[in-house]
């Protein structure tokens, strides 16, 4: 299998490179990755904890008598 | 109001994809420089992202970054963590469309001056579905080195620039 390449260009001549990735740029590219899946699998943690504290305070309003455009008002 | 643009260097990815695309010597002639991106990524996913980073600084806490995105089916807004790679921008993933391309820009004002960096950034995936991701970006590169080099990289490290993508780097000089 073939290593993974990049592209430099060389703004000052216009010349372009491809050059085959080292063990270590291999190495941190797929630290990054890791990096990369877990930071984003937080995010999306956090997102959906908000997202079900919103639902679950609009349902409590709703239960105390609110009307959907009033819940609404007040998130404006 | 900058008015003027001035093609620095552009790059078609070929067969076999590539793991980023690195600008260097960029000129400090010009008052900004625009990155015009046509990206699609290897991701088995409809979306994927791309980031940049600047003189091959990847330092943790040179990034931070404020972001809104779309989804197709809802809008959030957060503040990044302040890593170069989670200034990211959405493209197209594999699995998006057959032969769609996502489009990024990314603007960089007084890129040569002695300040902290700010950099916008919008873009879109492309793909013929509910999901298409698409998102404005605004980031600081909270360093006072002028920038000569800038390096496209894929979100997911994992992830290549696929083949026919393009990257065309722009200088713009004040009226």
């Amino acid at each position: 299998m073939s290593r993974p390449t990049r592209i430099e260009v060389d703004c000052s001549t216009g010349i372009e490179s491809i050059i085959e990735l080292t063990d270590a740029e291999i190495a941190q590219m797929e630290a990054d990755a890791a990096a990369a899946a877990i930071r984003k699998a937080e995010e999306e943690a956090k997102a959906a904890a908000e997202a079900e504290a919103k639902a679950s305070a609009q349902a409590k309003l709703a239960a105390l008598g609110l009307t959907a455009e009033e819940i609404a008002a007040l998130s404006k | 109001m900058p008015n003027t643009f001035t093609l620095i260097a552009s790059s078609t990815v070929g067969s076999g994809g590539a793991a980023n695309i690195d600008f260097t010597s960029i000129p400090s002639t010009y008052t900004d420089l625009v990155l015009k991106c046509s990206i699609r990524g290897s991701r088995s996913n409809a979306v994927d992202s791309i980031a940049i980073y600047f003189n091959n600084d990847t330092t943790s806490g040179r990034y931070p970054a404020r972001m809104l995105y779309g989804t197709g089916s809802s809008a959030t807004s957060y503040t990044t963590n302040t890593n170069y790679n989670d200034e990211y921008a959405y493209i197209s993933g594999n699995s998006s469309t057959s032969n769609t391309f996502g489009n990024t820009e990314f603007y960089i004002p007084n890129y040569a001056g002695s300040t902290q960096k700010s950099v916008s950034i919008d873009s879109v995936g492309e793909n013929n579905a509910t999901t298409a991701f698409m998102s404005l970006t605004a980031f600081l590169y909270n360093q006072t080195t002028a920038i000569s080099r800038i390096t496209l990289v894929p979100y997911y490290g994992s992830s290549t620039i696929l083949q026919y993508s393009t990257a065309y780097l722009y200088g713009i000089v004040k009226s």
